[in-house]
């Protein structure tokens, strides 16, 4: 079957713009729905459900045009780039596109229920709104090509993103504080990040991204400005992703946010701002040079190095189930960083394979101990007892997706350390094989202290008698094993998955691409 | 049937009992008929792949499952030491299935339905680990096996077993993540492949340093081979009921430890490049002080299962032994091993199982004179004594022989005190159990008589037991074929004695 002739052509020509207006679009009018309890929250859910699969569609066909016939270029109001906004898809970001808009689809589903339960109702249409927003934001900051357009994409979804974490409030007060927290370390990294951009037309002239690397190799590359420029864009950077020892933010906020909202933005958010320090460091800057290429080397490398180890550690002393999932993700993302620090094809291969993969496991986890949450008000790792009689499906889909977060053989997260472990041995880092070796037993440590809890243990009693089986509803087992069958799939057959990540490799180590695409408007 | 057909069927046959037997889990006599019939199923398949196999060398029939992560394959292919294994534990997992059922019904153990999916769930493994046709595949599989054999060790569910349990994963877990991944790892990059392929892949004139340390690697890596000081997993392992003791810990799980030692010295390494390394020097005494270092310790065990485990170690550094030695008659003297052990093992974990389930005894200094109340039992444990000690006729005494001559072939002729020492130490912890038995009058004659009252309840567990004692005697006419069978592991150049 070929998928491709099923997308109607109009995606290649507008499908970039509409990814991303659609949902601001959407924002707005979900935000002037009725609030009535009665029907207020679900119009709103539905106008999210059918934004996010429209987004989803448009995103795989336009990764199915960009395989087959390369990438896609949209000039924002019809002014040709450099001088307008230009967006761009290429092997690089389209599977990132794919990811978001397809982890929003299934966190909708489970929005359902899971917001019903945690935002008052009379806040669920803003709730709804700021989502789109996020979303929007998301989706925007990963296909623009033009750098100041990223930070205001990166400031729309930030911005969003502390009102829908500080909306976990109904549910636990530590949430307004989480959020303030956030939007403290969020607006510093989002100033060093416009400062680098800032240094960097300073030096150019120009804010496509095509065109700054034209001017770049042309000249400047030993110029102060550019490298300031770099420093102040890989801070700002390694703030939004959670860059150990700029990642003290996430855990609160993944902790105390709405479940729902945690899943994507445990899924997505880190992700995209991954994306850039990509974009950035490879295909605006050249690793080549000496400066950049040290401080990806020695910097990403020796930071991710030290993030998995300490986040590892922490993670088997947490309390709280989320946190432990939390300080997980950020030595999770030390893995990717370590595959980027190597700077090979292989390398950057396997980091970005470890992204997508990453991305299934920790939404799926999050899903569940939402629903943990949804049915018995569990938030601490000793209150997990007997979950595998009381929830015994959304337990299975839970241990599916912790052993994957492991590397246990057949799962995606076996794939995706093992083409690191691969990368690592063939440009001779034998000490990060051992770090990764090391993380990897202190994973089955905090993975496995949460699965013995759970099936080791009986469950709680009220009184005298013992708590029944009460399994989560049916639209939050459906995404948790959406999540969990992929991480299986993937895990086995990751033919799919290696070939997008090895397209986004090898375009990355291709080297900056300088030609500014002619265009005029549609 | 193509032979590739039947090859995949080998994982399917297991992997579908596991899928069906949730279902029956109401009807406990569909539940246990699915497992025989997959068990016959299984047993015709490999009979018939083995025959294949065993008529040419061209035969090796190959099928490749997947590619991931770039340049990892995923396939099997079978060759003659793959066969052997696949027949030892699919054979054994027929009769294993009969004392099972005797045992769980007799004891009334609870969840017998995940009990016999895990059980089906880590034979697939197994035959995945027989049929593996590069150290990937293998390795995937070996995990598998690991994580299904978890819930059967903690069976029990209370404190001891959660702590073995906890023990058990660890130690396999971190080993095969820590040491036999960073190998393999090493071994695709170093050598460029994974495959295994006679004569080994490492190209000529290969750094005998690296070679050395891979082996170090693979050695302790390989956790489930239980070469000292990685053992502890398997006393721990104890806490499972019987029938999982005497499938997984005597049979399965170990011969897959023990089965992967062999296939990395003769199939990656080759046994002439394995022996020049000073590394398999130093393994080959670290699996001599096993031997005797384990055979003490049972010694002064007086739980049986305890000391059955123990003897285990001790049995399985023979093949590590061998496999280190890397001479002809030591490497043939190792997967003989992996056969008559199996057979001489299952037969004492089956007759620890029987006397647990009838007379609900677990200390050896408790069994005086029972021997007269279940003499088919205990006949059956002597015999399984011998074969394990290495006398004639039991088949037990072939891979000792082999082993010796190994050892004067290599020209480590210190190492041989090691074996005779051991032998001694086999006769002193195993024979005086049957004697207890037979000899020593009961000290409760009472007790026992009632237990002789209630022994026609009990017909499945003390069948079983009584079959693998006959196959472990038969064993030993059967060296010949055998031997003939496994030649073609060895490289040409080392088949002269065969």
């Amino acid at each position: 079957m070929d998928l491709l002739s099923y997308t109607p052509a109009w995606i290649s020509t507008h499908g970039p713009a509409l990814l991303v207006v659609l949902p601001l679009m959407m924002a707005v009018l979900t935000a002037i729905l009725p609030s009535r309890a009665a029907i207020g929250g679900k119009l709103a859910w539905l106008a999210v459900l059918a934004t996010s699969g429209i987004c989803l569609a448009v995103a795989v066909s336009m990764l199915l045009q960009v395989m087959a016939h390369g990438p896609i270029d949209y000039a924002m109001g019809g002014w040709a780039p450099p001088f307008g906004i230009a967006y761009r898809v290429d092997a690089l970001n389209a599977p990132i596109l794919v990811l978001i808009s397809a982890v929003a689809v299934l966190c909708t589903l489970y929005a359902l229920p899971s917001v019903d339960a945690e935002v008052e109702p009379k806040k669920r249409a803003a709730f709804y709104a700021a989502f789109l927003v996020s979303f929007a934001g998301l989706l925007g900051m990963v296909i623009t090509a033009d750098a100041f357009n990223v930070f205001v994409f990166l400031e729309v979804s930030s911005i969003s993103t502390y009102v829908l974490v500080a909306m976990g409030a109904s549910r636990d007060r530590r949430a307004l504080t989480s959020s303030f927290n956030y939007l403290v370390m969020g607006s510093i990294g989002a100033t060093f990040f416009v400062i680098g951009i800032g240094f960097l037309y300073m030096q150019t002239g120009t804010l496509n991204m095509m065109d700054m690397a034209r001017i770049l190799q042309d000249g400047g590359v030993d110029s102060k400005v550019t490298k300031l420029a770099f420093a102040f864009i890989l801070v700002g950077l390694g703030l939004k992703l959670a860059m150990f020892p700029l990642h003290t933010w996430l855990p609160g906020a993944y902790s105390y946010a709405p479940s729902f909202f945690t899943a994507f933005m445990a899924a997505t958010a880190t992700k995209a701002a991954l994306y850039l320090m990509l974009r950035f460091s490879f295909m605006v800057f050249d690793p080549s040079w000496a400066f950049i290429g040290k401080a990806v080397m020695i910097l990403v490398a020796a930071l991710g190095l030290l993030g998995m180890m300490a986040a590892s550690l922490q993670a088997m002393f947490q309390n709280d189930l989320r946190r432990v999932l939390a300080f997980s993700s950020i030595a999770q993302v030390s893995y990717m960083l370590l595959g980027i620090g190597m700077a090979t094809t292989l390398g950057l291969s396997a980091g970005y394979l470890h992204m997508l993969n990453h991305a299934i496991i920790k939404g799926g986890l999050f899903i569940a101990a939402g629903a943990f949450w949804y049915r018995f008000g569990i938030t601490q790792v000793c209150d997990m007892r007997g979950l595998g009689k009381t929830m015994p499906w959304t337990m299975a889909g839970f241990t599916v997706l912790g052993i994957s977060l492991i590397g246990v053989p057949g799962t995606v997260g076996f794939v995706s350390k093992l083409a690191l472990v691969q990368a690592a041995a063939l440009h001779g880092w034998w000490w990060a094989i051992g770090a990764i070796v090391l993380t990897s037993i202190m994973a089955i440590i905090y993975v496995g202290r949460l699965i013995e809890q759970a099936y080791f243990q009986d469950p709680p009693k009220k009184g005298a008698v013992t708590v029944s089986k009460n399994e989560a509803p049916l639209m939050m087992l459906i995404p948790l094993w959406i999540f969990a069958i992929s991480a299986i799939v993937f895990g086995i057959n990751a033919e799919w998955t290696t070939s997008l990540a090895a397209a986004a490799a090898e375009l990355l180590s291709g080297g900056p691409d300088t030609i500014v695409p002619h265009m005029g408007g549609h | 049937m193509t032979p590739e057909l039947a090859m995949v069927a080998l994982l399917i046959i297991p992997a579908l009992a596991a899928l069906l037997i949730p279902f029956a889990g109401k009807y406990p006599n569909v539940r246990e008929g699915i497992t025989v019939t997959a068990g016959l199923a299984l047993l015709a398949t490999v009979i018939y792949l083995l025959i294949f196999v065993g008529q040419s060398e061209a035969n090796r029939p190959e099928y490749f499952l997947t590619k991931f992560a770039g340049s990892f394959e995923l396939k099997l292919k079978l060759e003659p030491l793959g066969m052997i294994f696949a027949a030892v534990a699919s054979s054994l997992w027929l009769v294993n299935t009969v004392f099972t059922i005797g045992y769980m019904r007799g004891n009334n153990e609870k969840n017998q339905t995940r009990f016999y999916t895990c059980v089906a769930i880590a034979i697939s493994a197994v035959m995945g680990i027989a049929s593996a046709g590069n150290l990937i595949t293998l390795f995937v599989f070996y995990e598998i096996l690991t994580i299904s054999t978890f819930p059967l060790v903690t069976h029990k569910g209370d404190a001891a077993a959660k702590k073995g349990g906890r023990i058990y994963l660890l130690i396999l877990m971190a080993t095969s993540l820590g040491l036999l991944l960073p190998a393999i790892i090493g071994t695709h990059v170093l050598a460029g492949t994974t495959d295994f392929q006679v004569g080994g892949v490492f190209p000529p004139g290969f750094s005998l340093t690296a070679a050395g340390i891979l082996l170090f690697l693979f050695a302790f890596g390989i956790g489930k081979a239980a070469l000292m000081p990685v053992h502890p997993w398997l006393p721990n392992a104890m806490v499972a009921p019987t029938p999982v003791s005497a499938l997984l810990h005597a049979v399965a799980v170990v011969k897959a430890g023990v089965f992967t030692m062999l296939k990395v010295v003769i199939y990656i390494f080759g046994p002439e490049l394995a022996g020049q390394t000073h590394a398999s020097t130093i393994l080959c005494w670290i699996a001599a002080i096993s031997i005797v270092l384990a055979s003490v310790i049972a010694l002064r065990k007086d739980n049986l299962k305890a000391r059955l485990a123990y003897s285990t170690i001790s049995q399985l550094a023979y093949i590590t032994f061998g496999a280190m030695l890397a001479a002809p008659a030591a490497l043939m003297g190792g997967a003989l091993q992996i056969v008559m052990h199996a057979w001489g093992k299952i037969t004492l974990f089956m007759c620890a199982g029987a006397i647990y389930t009838a007379a609900h005894r677990t200390n050896i200094s408790a069994l005086n004179g029972l021997g007269r109340t279940m003499p088919w039992v205990f006949g059956a444990f002597l015999i399984g004594s011998l074969s394990i000690i290495g006398l004639p006729p039991m088949g037990g005494a072939w891979p000792k022989y082999f082993l010796m001559i190994g050892t004067l072939e290599s020209g480590k002729q210190v190492l041989l005190a090691a074996l005779l020492i051991s032998s001694i130490l086999n006769v002193a912890y195993l024979v005086p159990v049957a004697i207890r038995g037979f000899l020593l009058p009961p000290d409760d004659a009472k007790a026992d008589a009632k237990i002789a009252g209630h022994l026609k309840d009990y017909r499945f567990v003390r069948f079983a037991p009584v079959i693998a004692a006959i196959g472990a005697f038969i064993l030993f006419f059967a060296v010949g074929p055998l031997v003939d069978y496994l030649a073609p592991i060895l490289p040409v150049t080392m088949r002269g004695g065969f």
